[in-house]
């Protein structure tokens, strides 16, 4: 099943398929490694619900929403 | 001598490297142009000297941070004789990202495999052997953190920066291999150094790329038109990232078996406490609590309850001020405890700079030339004390925010604040230096470096100083003790509460204009690591501290204590070049001055409605540019100068403010204006001094200067109008929704343009 990253529930885990950003914020994307084939574990929204944070090459990364909302997403059942 | 370049990942132990490698020779600077720290020293441990630069922490070399461009720029230009990459070995798939990178540059590399023990511990290793072989640099195993390893990496360098190396990629396997290949070709062809680090860059569309090597362009438009993958298009940039990562998985899967996703270390731990849905909000705010507790509390264990204290002074219990066993006792207790932060300002206050200048002072005023003795002692020496008097708690207030910045924690803090900042145009991490204003507006300012974005970070210098700091409170205090001792209005405490409200609505309404007009851009991207948790290290918190109190320092000597020393010149001569005593401040040149544009602060309320003694309140504020303290000190002066003689001295000052009301017969709508105009106004001259390093440019610190000058204006008018007459409000508000229409209809049209 495919949907957005910032549609991913706690705990929810994923496969990059595509990012839909251009400019700077696919560039910051990439070189976060969060990259096609890269897993994504969902981890926590932040106390007022965003950002969020996830788990994506081994380290924690967080990101907006807004921004997450450029990251299409394989879910792993 | 050689010149070695350190460059990594933020978090990666960068600098504790740096400090193992310069000790004590390392010094800080600015890179040039912009306010991203430059660190420099000597390593003396091999047969020659080697200079070391430490480069910014960076993840990639990608042309959007001024970071990235430095690094990037410094390395392809300054031609440093190798580059030590560290790289974190708990975090070595990202990490190794950046190396990729780094290879294609035409520079000898050694990597410093940093952290291998802490990875060992948790049962994984990186096997150094094969890493080296397959990157085809040397790779050394080092900690920073226990100084292991770092003579050998040395060593190592130095043979590598004896060789010359060519720049390699690992895009072998990639479809854009023979593009790159072609266009490093033709990019050789034309005497380009470092030809291949070009060639992918202009592959990736890199726009400084694209700017320098317009002619190599072309060739990269022709393969994209007959170019096309099933995933990625023709999105080169997309294409080039993940080869790298691919790169890095395929080759260093045996190196990266790491802990699994699920299982919780201690990092992980703490953070699902600290930013805890419900808990994360309420425990953030007991640690700013306890960190202006610390610092600035004079009631420390709450022992005196919250209201008037109950506890004996030094004196009530009869003990001999003048001695010196009972002044230092008087730093930590003297009718109530201090803080820690407290005790510190004391102990260097009263005692050493007390003790020091009063030396100095005593043995100057054996000169018995009145304006020198006046010049050296008030001109000088008080000028620099009221500087140097900041110095403690603006360090001590560093200190807290270092740890929780070394710690990791502050991460957290823009991650659990950001959604509220995003309304203002602004980041989460534009909290910190905000609320560090409430202390002190220098250390705030120099916070602003962890903003990555320009207009976001000048925008942010700018309202710092409406967060009313520690030295702007006398001036609340005493007005509002004023008010209500002569006109019997209100609550003191609650009139110095509504002025810090009313500082913080300043600030948000400057925000939110500024993001919409002059500092229009997009809200910063928040795309960030959030770095493991760990305890802060004794030694480097001490490094920074030194850093900044040498910075402060200078300052303090050069540009502070010239504009001090031109300010008590006017303050104690007249136009005929006469020496002017304390009291007859009224014949200076300041007070012509004051007089002078007296008529520009009747809007304000202390303009010309005041007649003959309008002017002390212009005045005052002038000489609250040293310091804010100074505003009362100064009505102290003028008081004995209206009076005709000294008052008793009062700590509070409230009695010099009713000296002025009396005189003046100002009204308390103009007492608050004054107030307001203090707060937003200007700041000390050690606030513009900082605010002038901080920013980006000459120019926009010139519009800086004119921002706070119109807000305080336009704020002071408005308190001081809508208190006298009330029904101003409603011009006030049309005025607002006017100014607000035009912003929204010209961004409108603005877009609708572009």
């Amino acid at each position: 099943m495919e949907k957005f990253l910032n549609e991913f529930g706690i705990g929810e885990r994923g496969i990059v398929k595509k990012i839909t950003a251009e400019g700077k914020i696919k560039r910051r994307l990439f070189d976060m490694g969060v990259t096609p084939r890269a897993e994504i574990l969902m981890r926590k929204a932040a106390p007022l619900g965003d950002p969020i944070e996830v788990n994506v090459r081994g380290y924690e990364l967080t990101l907006r929403k807004s921004e997450a909302q450029c990251v299409l997403m394989e879910v792993i059942k | 001598m050689m010149k070695f370049a350190l460059a990594g990942n933020p978090n990666c132990g960068k600098t504790t490297l740096f400090n193992a490698l310069t000790g004590s020779t390392a010094h800080v600077g600015n890179w040039p142009g912009v306010t991203v720290d430059k660190r420099e020293g000597t390593y003396k441990k091999l047969e020659e000297k080697v200079q070391i630069v430490d480069l910014p922490g960076i993840y990639s070399l990608s042309p959007y941070t001024p970071e990235e461009v430095i690094s990037r720029n410094f390395i392809l230009d300054e031609h440093p004789d190798c580059v030590i990459n560290i790289v974190d070995a708990t975090n070595l798939e990202r990490n190794l990202y950046l190396t990729t990178q780094i290879l294609e540059i035409d520079v000898p590399v050694v990597i410093a495999l940093n952290m291998a023990d802490v990875l060992e511990k948790s049962g994984d290793k990186v096997d150094v052997k094969s890493l080296e072989e397959k990157i085809g640099v040397p790779v050394v195993s080092i900690s920073a953190l226990k100084g292991q390893g770092i003579d050998e990496l040395m060593r190592r360098g130095y043979a590598a920066a004896k060789k010359k190396r060519e720049g390699t990629t690992v895009l072998q396997k990639s479809e854009l291999f023979h593009l790159i290949r072609d266009v490093k070709i033709a990019l050789a062809g034309q005497n380009v150094p470092s030809p291949l680090f070009h060639a992918v860059k202009l592959v990736e569309g890199d726009e400084l790329e694209v700017k320098a090597h317009a002619s190599a362009v072309e060739m990269v438009e022709a393969f994209k038109k007959i170019f096309s993958d099933d995933t990625f298009g023709d999105d080169f940039e997309a294409l080039v990232a993940d080869a790298r990562y691919a790169y890095i998985s395929d080759n260093f899967a045996p190196a990266l078996r790491k802990k699994s996703a699920q299982a919780l270390t201690k990092s992980d731990k703490a953070d699902k406490v600290l930013t805890n849905r419900w808990g994360g909000i309420p425990i953030f705010l007991v640690i700013l609590f306890a960190v202006f507790h610390l610092t600035f509390s004079e009631n420390f264990l709450f022992l005196n309850g919250f209201g008037d204290g109950w506890m004996p002074t030094l004196e009530d219990l009869g003990m001999d001020t003048e001695n010196f066993g009972v002044q230092l006792l008087a730093c930590v207790y003297d009718g109530t405890v201090f803080s820690p932060g407290v005790i510190i300002n004391n102990l260097w206050n009263d005692i050493i700079v007390g003790n020091i200048f009063g030396l100095i002072t005593g043995a100057v005023e054996n000169i018995g030339v009145e304006w020198v003795v006046g010049f050296i002692n008030d001109g000088i020496f008080e000028g620099l004390a009221a500087v140097l008097s900041f110095l403690p708690q603006i360090l001590v207030l560093f200190l807290f925010f270092s740890i929780l910045e070394d710690s990791g924690y502050m991460a957290r803090v823009a991650f659990i604040l950001d959604r509220i900042f995003g309304k203002f145009g602004l980041s989460g991490r534009a909290f910190m230096p905000m609320i560090m204003g409430f202390g002190c507006s220098i250390p705030a300012m120099i916070n602003t470096r962890t903003l990555a974005d320009e207009k976001e970070r000048t925008a942010t210098v700018r309202v710092i100083p409406f967060f009313s700091c520690g030295a702007k409170l006398p001036i609340l205090t005493a007005i509002a003790g004023a008010i209500v001792m002569q006109f019997g209005l209100g609550n003191a405490d609650l009139i110095t509460f509504g002025m810090y409200v009313l500082g913080v609505a300043t600030a948000i309404v400057a925000v939110l204009v500024m993001r919409n007009t002059t500092m229009r851009g997009e809200v910063p991207p928040f795309i960030m690591e959030l770095p493991a948790y760990h305890l802060p290290q004794f030694k480097a918190l001490m490094i920074h501290l030194w850093d900044k109190c040498k910075h402060f320092v200078k300052k303090a000597f050069t540009i502070i204590l010239v504009s001090t020393i031109v300010i008590w010149f006017v303050s104690h001569f007249s136009f005929n070049w006469e020496f002017l005593a304390d009291e007859q401040i009224n014949e200076s040149i300041l007070a012509s001055l004051g007089m002078f544009v007296q008529p520009l602060f009747t809007p304000l309320g202390f303009g010309s409605q005041l007649q003959n003694w309008g002017w002390v309140f212009v005045v005052a504020a002038i000489t609250g540019l040293i310091a804010k303290e100074n505003v009362i000190a100064t009505f102290g002066v003028l008081a004995a100068c209206i009076l005709g003689s000294a008052l008793p001295e009062d700590e509070t000052g409230v009695s010099y403010v009713v000296a002025m009301i009396d005189a003046t017969g100002i009204t308390v709508p103009a007492l608050i204006a004054f107030i307001a105009f203090n707060m937003t106004t200007i700041p000390c001259f050690a606030a513009v001094a900082t605010a002038k390093a901080e920013l980006p440019s000459k120019k926009s610190f010139n519009w800086t200067l004119v921002f706070w000058v119109v807000t305080s204006y336009i704020v002071a008018s408005a308190v001081y109008t809508i208190g006298s007459w009330w029904w101003t409000l409603f011009i006030w508000l049309a005025a607002a929704a006017l100014v607000t229409a035009g912003i929204i209809l010209f961004n409108r049209r603005k877009k609708a343009v572009s």
